[in-house]
């Protein structure tokens, strides 16, 4: 643990320095769409009542948190990773110390953690002022958020790994991340899909965690243990293999 | 410098010549595409659509049916969809015209090369615009089209839309342009890229204007996105006023004065 406690070490020495710019993209655009979003497409939708008694703002607010987690947690693994092979070869200058590439990957991953944790954790205070927030059991959130984000950080550092350029980035975007960000059930119920979307919406680790943060958040939505179990392990898989290729995909490019 | 032109040495002539140097601008972008760039091009088809599916069905399934300004009510997807073309033609514009053209001016130095040769600052511009919205082009055309397939518009109002979003390209264009000559690093950008995301959601995008509070509704109707998200949903839905004509000139004004400074600006930066 301590090898990989001074990769995560290093992070933070740079991220003291860089920190202000990441506060735009964590804390102030998930912010903007609660407003925008709950409240200005909220009226409409309390107006027509189809969501029955819960407020669209408080609907939101827990798939917010987690799709801001889902974006953090792959953001944070595609251009940084991509920087540390190709640009800044930080991962390089790593492997030549005494360290094993669980390691590396062990500081990356703590510090994408962090990042998650400390994101979560400011944007459900936000959403508590806004009135948002109706079970205690929020504060089960950003543990869920940092699993939810590890989850795709691992396959997503995988994927960055095996990158030599960062147009491929574009493509997964597009083909991956935004579907999944906009059809998980953060917007709108996943009932309304077709059932073929519907039933991608169930493989996405987003969907899961946004059930539970959802029935962490909201008043009356109770989850049973096992539901919460499955949506739990259902991540753990994705964070298990993912870690598991992120290796093979790091070992191939720092060992030879 | 003497070009040799078709309508001779005259304004006709130097116009000409001009608007010839500023194509070899835009052709360069052509001949730069590479194949697999191609497929990125391309995949930008897909993100609107995405938008438009989720936002217009999926949020639509629970707003229902929004008023339009004349009071017309029109379902969720119609009233969101023309909102989509004018803020992809914005993102699209501004995607070109700063990080791309910020990457050439700055790091690729590009602009030293070509400034060498007979094109001047306010035809580089030009050129570059240019590039940038034949692409948006594409992409409004293609929106433009699904919105006909799935019956959120008819397809002479399509055709009239169609214009509309160039300019609201050509607007962001320009300020994008100019924008970047005044960027001083990437982070700079981050800022950027909230403002613009600001302006995707409180430009009566997904909401009528007439729903927020009367201060911050004054505030949205200074901003370009508005201009150009009312002009596009005026033309798409059918419902035309004079008021559309006033959105028109607010973006073609905006089109002039960035043009005007990005060319000034670039003038003053590389030509020293």
């Amino acid at each position: 643990m301590r090898p990989a406690l001074a990769v995560f070490e290093s992070y933070l020495t740079v991220y003291r320095r860089t920190w202000r710019g990441s506060v735009l993209g964590s804390f102030v655009l998930p912010v903007l769409v609660m407003v925008g979003f709950g409240l200005g497409v909220g009226h409409f939708v309390d107006a027509g009542g189809r969501l029955g008694p819960v407020r669209y703002l408080d609907y939101i607010v827990p798939g917010q948190v987690a799709v801001t987690a889902f974006n953090q947690g792959s953001f944070e693994s595609m251009w940084p990773v991509l920087s540390g092979f190709e640009w800044s070869r930080t991962y390089h200058s790593l492997a030549a110390a005494p360290l094993r590439i669980v390691d590396i990957l062990g500081g990356d991953l703590l510090f994408i953690v962090f990042r998650l944790l400390t994101t979560s954790v400011v944007f459900l205070g936000i959403a508590a002022a806004f009135g948002a927030i109706h079970s205690p059991w929020a504060v089960a959130v950003p543990f869920v958020c940092a699993l939810l984000g590890l989850a795709v950080a691992t396959p997503v550092h995988a994927l960055s790994a095996r990158m030599t350029s960062d147009s491929y980035f574009s493509l997964l975007l597009r083909f991956g991340l935004i579907p999944l960000g906009l059809f998980s059930g953060v917007y709108f119920p996943v009932t309304a899909l077709p059932s073929a979307l519907r039933l991608l919406a169930y493989l996405s680790p987003l969907w899961h965690a946004t059930e539970v943060c959802r029935a962490a958040t909201l008043p009356g939505v109770p989850m049973s243990a096992l539901t919460l179990a499955g949506h739990l392990g259902y991540l753990a898989v994705w964070l298990v293999v993912g870690f598991w290729l992120a290796v093979l995909a790091f070992r191939r490019k720092l060992v030879s | 410098m003497v070009v040799a032109t078709s309508f001779g040495p005259g304004v006709l002539g130097r116009l000409d010549s001009s608007a010839r140097r500023a194509g070899s601008v835009t052709r360069r972008n052509v001949a730069a595409l590479r194949s697999a760039y191609w497929v990125v091009v391309i995949s930008g088809f897909f993100e609107p659509l995405l938008y438009l599916y989720s936002i217009g069905i999926g949020v639509g399934h629970l707003v229902g049916s929004l008023a339009l300004p004349d009071g017309r009510l029109v379902p969720y997807a119609e009233f969101v969809a023309p909102a989509m073309l004018a803020a992809s033609a914005m993102s699209g514009a501004l995607a070109e015209s700063t990080f791309n053209f910020f990457g050439k001016m700055r790091y690729m130095k590009l602009y030293d090369g070509i400034l060498a040769t007979p094109v001047r600052p306010m035809e580089l511009a030009t050129g570059e615009l240019l590039w940038a919205m034949a692409r948006g082009a594409l992409y409004s055309a293609a929106f433009l089209g699904v919105m006909v397939g799935m019956g959120l518009t008819r397809p002479l109002w399509a055709l009239a839309a169609f214009p509309a979003a160039l300019l609201v390209g050509f607007a962001f264009g320009g300020l994008g342009m100019s924008l970047s000559t005044f960027m001083r690093s990437w982070q700079d950008f981050d800022l950027m890229g909230t403002i613009q995301f600001s302006l995707f959601l409180f430009s009566g995008t997904f909401a009528p204007v007439a729903s927020y509070p009367a201060g911050f509704r004054l505030c949205v109707q200074l901003t370009p996105l508005y201009h150009g998200v009312e002009l596009i949903r005026g033309l798409t839905t059918g419902s035309v006023h004079p008021v559309l004509l006033v959105h028109a000139g607010y973006l073609l004004v905006m089109t002039i004065l960035g043009l005007l400074i990005a060319g000034r600006r670039m003038g003053r930066l590389l030509l020293k």
